[in-house]
């Protein structure tokens, strides 16, 4: 029992450095399809939903895979810190952006887009 | 400090402090730990003067309703990072951006905030505005943003925020 417990303390040990890099690598890619959005979406408000991949996802799983890495409890305490504040201000901080932009009278595109931008390729 | 115990949540507040502190330095000589019982008692002092030690300041009572809601709020999450996903990498640009107003139960300032908050934690729908019992909410998709999407989130975050017996 023992034996295998230290097999699988080992097996942790082992596994959790590539675990925690491959789990950085996919939040860094998702922040990324996240800009990706940011640049191929139309106005303010709908930009602000791709950015919000960067916030939850992104930023989760980076969490996550630097967890997984971290060398004690200490720095996961730290983590676990971050996340809590990242998911308590991010959402704060998008609301904010929407309201003010709906209180300064900026109107959302309303409506398919994709279909839309057809027509306009016709009239032009 | 309308209904409760205020010195429960002042009980609270000195347990979160203290834990915070020892998370942040992990240092345990006696000078550092006679430095942090210092902030911490100037923090408290400073809460009690300011007099934000009610529900809201330290709303340690529901977090095990949060606990069971934060589950759900991630597999939500999830869900809809792939559609935004998807969106985004899409050849062909196919959103339907729509305005949608949403009719909250929640009664608390608490809960209305967890509602709004999860509505924008998951990606595809923002809370633009917070009027009373309605909430403008922008989303990606206007065929996945039809007011009932919303219900079985804002039951979930009520009972997170209130508690069972509360709201309508």
């Amino acid at each position: 029992m023992g034996d295998l417990i230290a097999n699988i303390a080992d097996f942790w040990g082992m596994a959790r450095f590539p675990l925690g890099a491959a789990l950085c690598l996919g939040g860094g890619i998702l922040c990324l399809i996240g800009s990706v959005g940011v640049l191929r979406f139309p106005d303010f408000y709908t930009r602000l939903h791709a950015a919000s991949i960067t916030d939850t996802a992104g930023a989760i799983l980076i969490l996550l895979g630097m967890g997984l890495m971290a060398p004690g409890w200490l720095v996961v305490s730290k983590l676990v810190a971050i996340f809590v504040f990242l998911f308590l201000t991010g959402p704060a901080s998008s609301h904010a952006a929407a309201n003010a932009a709906h209180t300064a009278g900026l109107q959302p595109m309303i409506g398919p887009i994709g279909q839309r931008s057809d027509d306009d390729e016709e009239a032009a | 400090m309308e209904r409760g115990a205020p010195v429960a949540y002042f009980l609270g507040l000195l347990v979160a402090l203290v834990g915070f502190w020892l998370g942040m330095s992990g240092h345990f000589s006696p000078l550092l730990l006679s430095l942090g019982a210092l902030s911490v008692a100037v923090c408290l002092i400073l809460a009690y003067r300011l007099d934000i030690i009610d529900r809201e300041g330290a709303p340690y009572v529901r977090i095990l309703g949060y606990a069971m809601y934060f589950p759900w709020l991630m597999k939500e999450i999830v869900k809809a990072n792939i559609t935004v996903i998807r969106a985004c990498v899409k050849a062909d640009l196919d959103i339907a951006p729509a305005l949608v107003k949403v009719k909250t139960t929640c009664r608390t300032d608490l809960a209305k905030v967890t509602f709004a908050n999860s509505i924008t934690l998951t990606p595809g729908t923002v809370t633009v505005e917070v009027e009373g019992d309605k909430m403008l909410v922008h989303a990606l998709y206007e065929q996945e943003a039809q007011p009932e999407a919303f219900e079985d989130m804002d039951r979930r975050s009520r009972i997170a925020a209130d508690g069972k017996g509360a709201g309508a």
